[in-house]
């Protein structure tokens, strides 16, 4: 028997689509939107804008460190860069450049960082940085952004070449649910309540909501009404949002594709000890490095798919 | 802006120099040899080179610009640019101190006019100045870029990274300055890790390199940036290596890096002002 989800869809897009093709949408609609890439232009899907604006579009090579400090210049001249690569290159190479560069010089750097996570897949763990969210959400003026699928990654693209400052944009590498609509306006720092419920709240991020999404079906088959909330933006956080619902609900589950230490779970736990302290129940990778393989068969040997969240939602129930 | 005479410039440094051994004596901190060193840099660029305007705007559009990538030089920087009229002299007083703008390191954060990145974790300033000249050039205008560097600062990869990207996108509107003193904190380059052949390497990565033989002798500083200038718009980023000596101007602390993060004591200070006149008047 099929499950009741409360979203479906009938295409599957990986989610760095989306950035590309928000990226130019962006450059479209502003002159001052600059592109820089380290020899990943086509894993980015930046090539359609560097057709379109070649005199605004730069190739930098392998030299990630320098791309950072490029892009910091070209925003104190007044434009809007989007530096793309890799995930692990776009934070852990280059943290110090970022920290000194952009964040802390306050610059209006678009930081985009594709095949982030496990579900890059068959590369390995060198490539599966899953570190990154905590890194950026560590420093200060920076603004840490994860959507779910095609559509909200390509709105979210659009909607930080509008923000004035400092932003890390974290996408991904698989083929994957678009499950949300296309042409949705995206609020930076505004938490999506996807599914209301009662008895436990979902707080899920990136690839996961999609999880979070199937588990809520699977859970409303025994009875129990999960609340799902989409956290697109790790920083700044709905605290708000994310207080209202667990107020109701009493109990929680965090889901990311991300270490536990210094994750979105982090961050929810932190707003909840302070204000309500209520059980909460992890799901995210757990002090390990990643390994090759599929992105499904990752997500469920490093217990990140649905059926792991319908299993944390239950520890938490039972904590109440 | 006003064409000032040699000698004119030349009292500007004995205050330069004087000013940074005061902040630096003040707070007990900082770094004074290589900001000494650059004295002459520093008032070449600002006061003869450089077309600017204190009135700062962040995006420097329609001007030139510089970066100070070696960012421990700020006791000489943020003098200059209050000599140069960016903030009040008597700011200066503040320099490193709880709530000033004058950070121990260069930043934005406080929001000090002339400072247009944070520096200090050496060799990231080539890469941003570069990233400046390319906006430049996406909006045509004129303004150069200028940066200044130093030799041991040229251990870090970025610096080739960035070398590597500015002769390949032809950035001919950057002028990057190496403060070649062959000192470092812990010693001389030479000895620390030796820097070899810079001219060959500079040349090597495309760029046309000019050398300032005498990096102390204001008239010679002036004659390089000038030939440096000159050679701006034809296709190659210029880097100029300028011979400088580590505590220049000071007997007793020149051409050794037992300065470069030392400050003098009430003794070391009144012995190297009586070396250096008063000219503008102190802070």
């Amino acid at each position: 028997m099929s499950l009741d989800l409360k979203y479906t869809f009938t295409e599957k897009k990986d989610t760095r689509s989306g950035f590309g093709d928000g990226f130019l949408e962006a450059g479209r609609r502003n002159p001052n939107v600059v592109g820089l890439c380290a020899d990943l232009i086509g894993s980015l899907k930046m090539g359609d804008f560097q057709k379109e604006f070649p005199e605004r579009f730069f190739q930098t090579g392998i030299a990630e460190a320098n791309m950072i400090g490029l892009a910091a210049g070209m925003a104190l001249g007044g434009k809007i860069p989007f530096a793309g690569t890799f995930a692990n290159f776009a934070t852990g190479r280059v943290y110090d450049q970022i920290r000194q560069s952009v964040a802390y010089s306050d610059k209006n750097v678009k930081i985009c960082a594709s095949h982030a996570g496990l579900t890059l897949g068959e590369d390995g763990a060198t490539h599966q940085i899953l570190e990154d969210l905590g890194m950026m959400k560590m420093l200060p003026h920076m603004t840490v952004i994860n959507p779910c699928d095609y559509n909200q990654t390509k709105a979210a693209t659009i909607a930080i070449a509008e923000y004035e400052g400092p932003v890390y944009l974290r996408f991904g590498r698989p083929s994957w649910p678009i499950f949300t609509p296309a042409n949705q306006k995206f609020e930076i720092g505004k938490a999506w309540k996807m599914i209301d419920g009662k008895d436990v709240t979902i707080f899920a991020t990136g690839h996961l909501v999609w999880e979070a999404v199937v588990a809520e079906a699977m859970l409303r088959e025994e009875g129990i009404h999960a609340e799902v909330i989409n956290i697109h933006t790790i920083k700044p956080l709905d605290t708000e949002a994310i207080l209202e619902s667990v107020h109701k609900t009493g109990c929680a589950v965090s889901a990311e594709e991300h270490q536990l230490n210094g994750g979105l779970g982090d961050s929810i736990a932190q707003t909840l000890i302070r204000h309500n302290p209520a059980p909460l129940e992890y799901v995210g990778v757990n002090d390990s490095f990643g390994e090759s393989g599929t992105p499904t068969q990752l997500l469920e040997k490093y217990g990140l798919n649905a059926e792991n969240i319908v299993k944390a939602a239950k520890r938490a129930l039972a904590r109440k | 802006m006003k064409k000032h005479s040699l000698t004119e410039l030349q009292e500007i440094c004995s205050q330069l120099r004087r000013d940074v051994l005061r902040m630096v004596h003040a707070v007990q901190s900082g770094h004074p040899g290589a900001p000494l060193g650059c004295a002459e840099f520093f008032v070449a660029l600002y006061f003869d080179q450089l077309h600017h305007n204190p009135d700062f705007q962040m995006n420097g559009k329609g001007e030139d610009l510089f970066f100070l990538s070696n960012g421990h030089l700020s006791a000489g920087w943020y003098s200059v640019l209050a000599r140069s009229g960016y903030f009040p002299v008597e700011e200066l007083k503040t320099f490193r101190k709880l709530n000033s703008r004058l950070q121990g390191h260069p930043a934005t954060h406080e929001k000090l006019p002339g400072i247009r990145i944070a520096s200090g974790s050496l060799g990231q300033g080539l890469s941003v100045a570069i990233g400046t000249a390319q906006a430049k050039k996406i909006d045509h205008d004129k303004g150069l870029v200028y940066v200044l560097m130093g030799d041991g600062e040229l251990q870090e990869g970025q610096v080739w990274e960035a070398a590597m990207y500015a002769a390949h996108y032809g950035m001919d509107n950057v002028i990057a300055t190496v403060d070649y003193n062959g000192q470092q904190i812990d010693g001389p380059t030479e000895k620390i890790m030796d820097l070899k052949n810079l001219k060959a390497k500079w040349e090597a990565f495309g760029w046309e390199v000019i050398e300032t033989k005498d990096g102390n002798d204001l008239a010679a500083v002036i004659a390089g940036l000038e030939k440096a200038k000159s050679l701006t718009g034809k296709g190659k980023p210029i880097l100029n290596l300028l011979y400088t000596e580590m505590g220049y101007g000071v007997d007793f602390m020149v051409g050794t890096h037992k300065w470069h993060g030392s400050p003098p004591n009430d003794e070391q200070l009144a012995l190297a002002l009586g070396q250096l006149e008063e000219t503008l008047g102190d802070y």
